[in-house]
């Protein structure tokens, strides 16, 4: 006989009898039904997974153990067995449903504060005011070229323009200046980061 | 008016369980079997 023409009570009562098979053609005709629905509450694939599971496994034990007493209702039973191990899951997580962010769209890509906290603001300016004080270490040239390259933000021409020399003898400056630099900041064990 | 675009919903998607998981099931029916004893019922996993 056909399987799709015998309705769930008879289904489930074939099954109680011993009749393995009643059980896969009750989990083939209802499985996207519960899985969609558990899915709409907590958006996520893997979680949905354990809480089909969860859910057919209590069935598959209430059934076997013959507490079963809905007749004819066997789609809605189901469903509020998904339900209470829905809420299960979020008590146990101790949250409420979010969004999950499932697609290639972040929303907190575009919501998301840019801005630094406060401690971030401090050691911020900490370190710009140590590199300060380390450049002023350097010798006078060199400490020239670096100021009016990283903070007048002049090109190495102009650079050459405004102190007469060349644009190779600036850009040696500034790789020297570097060089000082990272050499004084390994000598005093200085940490310089944000 | 200005159309509205948003990427593919849940419902689109195909919203199944993985065959393994039913076969799972399947196996686990299939294993579970219910004592009965004097009015108690124990259940036993048969391999």
């Amino acid at each position: 006989m056909n399987n799709n023409l015998i309705n769930d009570a008879v289904l489930v009562k074939n099954y109680i009898d011993g009749h393995e098979h009643a059980l896969a053609t009750l989990i083939q005709r209802h499985k996207q039904k519960i899985y969609a629905f558990i899915y709409s509450k907590v958006y996520d694939r893997d979680i949905t997974e354990d809480i089909f599971q969860d859910t057919f496994v209590k069935v598959i034990r209430t059934l076997k153990l013959g507490r079963y007493n809905e007749e004819g209702k066997f789609l809605p039973w189901v469903m509020r067995i998904a339900h209470n191990l829905v809420i299960d899951h979020f008590r146990k997580n101790n949250r409420m449903p979010k969004f999950d962010n499932a697609g290639d769209f972040n929303i907190f890509s575009v919501l998301g504060d840019g801005n630094l906290n406060a401690e971030k603001r401090m050691i911020k300016s900490q370190v710009e005011e140590d590199v300060k004080r380390l450049i002023e270490e350097l010798p006078e040239d060199q400490k020239q070229v670096l100021l009016m390259r990283m903070y007048q933000d002049m090109s190495f021409k102009e650079i050459s323009e405004r102190t007469g020399v060349s644009i190779n003898t600036a850009l040696g400056r500034m790789r020297y200046a570097l060089i000082n630099l990272r050499k004084i900041i390994e000598q005093n064990n200085i940490i310089l980061t944000n | 008016m200005a159309k509205l675009y948003s990427n593919c919903t849940p419902k689109s998607q195909n919203l199944q369980p993985k065959d393994e998981t039913i076969k799972h099931l399947l196996d686990y029916s299939k294993a579970l079997s219910v004592i009965c004893y004097n009015k108690l019922k124990f259940e036993a996993l048969l391999n």
